[in-house]
C-alpha cells in the first residue's frame, strides 16, 4: 500500500517533468521524482517498532563480538540510509546545476516557456 | 616482459585528483594546467595498455566483498578502458588550442578530469550503488560541458540534456532500490548469484525494464534519442567527440550489456528487444542524418544510428545466447558489436574533430556556406576522409572489419533480412558522408572563405593520431591482439551469469595471495 503511493508520487513527479511547459516546474518535477525514490529507499530498510542501527556494548554477545540476535531482529536496515544520504548530495548537485541553467537561460530567452525556446530544430 | 601492475584506484584516482588540483593554477598558470591536463590523460592511456589481458578484483578500503564496495577489472572493461582513455588522450589534445578561445579554460579542464573519472569509475565498479555513483559524477560534468559557451543554442541543449538525463539517473536509481529490495545486496556478483537461485519476480523484472529504460536514455538509442543531436553539436568539438565518442557508450551501452547479461542474465524478450531497438535507432538516425546541413549535426544523427550497430550486435548475440544457437555465431555477433563500439569511439571522434578544426577557420557550420577547402585545409581533409570511409565501411578501414563481422554473424544464424538491414543503412551512411566531402571539401570556395587558414600544432596531432588508429583499428583482429583485448570482453558478455562465480572466485584467490 505505502509502496504504491511512493509510486504514485514518483509517477506525478514524471508527468510534471513530462508535461508543463515551464522550465522551473520541469525541475520541480525532476524533485519530486528525486523525492519518491529517497522515500522509496528509506522505506526499504524501515521496520515498525524498530530501533537506530547503533551497536552499544549491552548488543555483542561475549563469543567473537557477534551481534545479539534481538539486536538483529529489532534493528532498521542502515544501507538504504547511506545511500540516501548518497542520493540526496547528487541531487542537490544536479538541482544547482539545473536552476543555474535555468537562470543563464532566462537572462538570454527572457522568458520561462519551452516552447517559445526552440532556436534548435530538425 | 612483463609490465608492473596497475592498482585498479589509479583509473578514478588520478583524475579525480587532477579535477580539484587543475582550477587551483588560476589564469597565470593556464599552460602548466594545460600541460599537466595532458599528462593525466596520457598516463591513463599507458595504464589502460598497460592492463591489456588482467582480470583483478580491488576491495575499497579492504572491506571484504560483499560488505564493501568492489573494483572489477576484467576483458569488458579493459577494452572500455582503452576506448575512453585513447579518446580522452586525443580530444585533451585537441582542447590545448582550441579551448583557448573560451574564457575559464581552467574549469573546462576540471570538468573534463571529473568526466573521465566518472566514466573509468563506471566501468570499473562492482557496485551497482557505486555504479550510479560514477553515472552521476560523468552526467553532471558533461551537462555543463554541454552548456560551456553560455549562448542560446548551449543553454537550451543543455537544459533538454540535463532533463532527460535526470529522468533516465532517477530510474536507474529506482532500479537500484528495487533489487536492493529484492535480493538484500548491492554486489553486482552477489545480486546475480541471488537472481540465478531464485529467478526473476516481478519486482526484479520492473527493475530491469527500468535499468534498460534509464541506460537507454543515456545511449540515446531511438526512442530516448531526442536529447542527443541538440546536445552533441552545441558542445565544444572536444566534447562533442567525448559525448559521442565515449560517454554515451560507458554510461549507456556498457551499463546496460553489464545488467542485462551479467546481472540478470539474457532472456529471448530482451534479446529481441535490444534487437529491434537497435534496428530503429540505425535506420531512423541514418534517414534524419542525410537531411541534416549542419556539419555537426548530421554527425550527431550519425552516432544514433553507429549506436545501433552496437545494441544489434550485443543484443542479437544475446537472442542467440538465448535460444540456444550455435555459440559461434552468438559469439561472432557480440564480437561485430563490440568491435563496432572502439572503432565507432575512434573515428566519430575523429570526425567531430575534424568539424572542430573547420569551425574554427570558418567560424561556420553550416554546409551550404562551406566548400572547396580541401586545397585550403589538407590535413583536416584527408582526416576527414579517412574517417568517412571507415564509418561508411569502405574495405581496408575499420568500420568495414566490424560490419562484415555482424554480417556474417547474421548470415551464418539464419537471419538474412538483418544483413540486409546492416548492408542498407551502411549505404545510408555512406551517402551522408559522400554529402559532407562534397558540400566542405570539394566544390567551389565561396569568396568569404578564401582567407582560410589549416590548424596547427596539437589538433592536428591529434586528427593524425585517430585516423592513424583508423587505419590501423582493423589489425586488432589478427590472432594476438584479438585474443587478448577483443576475446576477453566478448568471453564477459557471453558467459553471462557465471560473471558472479567468476568475482568471488578472483576474490578468493587474492584473499589466499
Amino acid at each position: 500500500m505505502l509502496y504504491s503511493l511512493c509510486f504514485l508520487l514518483f509517477m506525478v513527479g514524471l508527468y510534471c517533468a513530462v508535461v508543463k511547459k515551464n522550465m522551473v516546474k520541469i525541475v520541480l518535477g525532476i524533485l519530486v521524482m528525486e523525492y519518491a525514490v529517497n522515500l522509496f529507499l528509506i522505506m526499504l530498510g524501515y521496520r515498525a517498532g524498530g530501533v537506530a542501527p547503533i551497536v552499544s556494548k549491552e548488543d555483542i554477545v561475549e563469543a567473537g563480538g557477534t551481534l545479539s540476535s534481538m539486536f538483529v531482529a529489532k534493528s532498521v536496515d542502515p544501507l538504504p540510509q547511506a545511500l540516501v544520504l548518497t542520493a540526496i548530495v547528487i541531487s542537490l548537485g544536479s538541482l544547482a546545476l539545473m536552476i543555474s541553467i535555468c537562470i543563464r537561460t532566462y537572462e538570454k530567452y527572457e522568458t520561462f516557456d519551452i516552447t517559445e525556446i526552440r532556436r534548435l530544430k530538425g | 616482459m612483463s609490465l608492473p601492475a596497475v592498482p585498479l584506484p589509479t583509473f578514478v584516482a588520478v583524475p579525480l585528483i587532477a579535477a580539484f588540483a587543475l582550477p587551483l593554477f588560476g589564469k597565470r598558470g593556464k599552460s602548466a594546467a594545460t600541460f599537466l591536463a595532458n599528462a593525466v590523460t596520457i598516463f591513463l592511456l599507458c595504464c589502460a595498455v598497460a592492463s591489456i589481458g588482467r582480470t583483478a578484483v580491488y576491495e575499497i578500503g579492504r572491506w571484504p566483498i560483499p560488505l564493501g564496495i568492489n573494483l572489477v577489472l576484467d576483458g569488458l572493461s579493459c577494452l572500455m578502458l582503452l576506448a575512453i582513455s585513447t579518446v580522452s588522450a586525443a580530444a585533451m589534445l585537441f582542447s590545448t588550442r582550441y579551448m583557448e578561445r573560451y574564457t575559464a579554460k581552467s574549469k573546462y579542464l576540471c570538468l573534463f578530469m571529473l568526466m573521465v573519472a566518472g566514466m573509468n569509475g563506471v566501468v570499473l565498479s562492482g557496485d551497482i550503488f557505486n555504479m550510479f555513483v560514477f553515472l552521476e559524477i560523468a552526467s553532471l560534468a558533461s551537462y555543463a560541458l554541454v552548456a560551456f559557451g553560455c549562448e542560446h543554442e548551449e543553454l537550451e541543449a543543455a537544459f533538454k540534456y540535463m532533463v532527460l538525463g535526470s529522468i533516465a539517473s532517477t530510474f536507474v536509481l529506482f532500479g537500484v532500490g528495487l533489487v536492493y529490495g529484492n535480493t538484500g545486496t548491492l554486489n553486482m556478483a552477489y545480486i546475480s548469484k541471488a537472481i540465478s537461485e531464485s529467478g526473476l519476480n516481478s519486482g526484479l523484472t520492473f527493475a530491469l525494464a527500468l535499468f534498460i529504460a534509464g541506460f537507454g536514455l543515456k545511449a540515446a538509442i531511438v526512442p530516448f534519442h531526442a536529447w542527443l543531436p541538440d546536445a552533441h553539436p552545441s558542445a565544444p568539438a572536444p566534447i562533442s567527440a567525448m559525448l559521442s565518442g565515449v560517454i554515451i557508450k560507458a554510461l549507456g551501452i556498457y551499463a546496460m550489456s553489464r545488467i542485462v547479461f551479467n546481472v540478470f542474465g539474457i532472456t529471448v524478450e530482451v534479446g529481441w528487444l535490444l534487437m529491434i531497438l537497435g534496428i530503429l535507432s540505425m535506420i531512423i538516425g541514418a534517414f534524419m542524418a542525410i537531411g541534416q546541413w549542419d556539419l555537426k549535426r548530421l554527425m550527431a544523427y550519425s552516432s544514433i544510428s553507429q549506436i545501433g550497430y552496437v545494441v544489434l550486435g550485443i543484443g542479437f548475440g544475446g537472442l542467440l545466447i538465448a535460444k540456444g544457437a550455435k555459440a559461434q555465431w552468438s559469439a561472432l555477433a557480440i564480437l561485430g558489436g563490440l568491435f563496432h563500439l572502439v572503432n565507432h569511439s575512434v573515428y566519430k571522434s575523429l570526425l567531430f574533430l575534424t568539424s572542430g578544426s573547420v569551425e574554427m577557420s570558418t567560424g561556420t557550420r553550416d554546409m551550404k556556406q562551406l566548400g572547396g577547402l580541401a586545397e585550403k585545409m589538407p590535413v583536416t581533409r584527408a582526416a576527414a576522409t579517412i574517417g568517412s570511409a571507415a564509418i561508411a565501411g569502405v574495405p581496408p578501414f575499420s568500420g568495414f572489419w566490424s560490419k562484415l563481422i555482424l554480417v556474417i554473424a547474421a548470415v551464418g544464424s539464419g537471419f538474412y533480412w538483418v544483413a540486409a538491414i546492416i548492408v542498407f543503412v551502411s549505404l545510408c551512411t555512406l551517402i551522408m558522408y559522400l554529402k559532407v566531402q562534397r558540400y566542405v571539401f570539394l566544390g567551389e570556395l565561396p569568396e568569404a572563405l578564401r582567407e582560410t587558414k589549416e590548424q596547427k600544432n596539437s589538433m592536428l596531432i591529434a586528427m593524425v593520431f585517430l585516423a592513424c588508429l583508423c587505419v590501423l583499428m582493423g589489425l586488432l583482429l589478427v590472432p594476438p591482439l584479438r585474443s587478448s583485448v577483443l576475446e576477453p570482453a566478448v568471453r564477459v558478455i557471453t558467459d553471462g551469469v557465471s560473471y558472479s562465480t567468476n568475482v568471488i572466485e578472483m576474490v578468493r584467490e587474492s584473499v589466499k595471495l
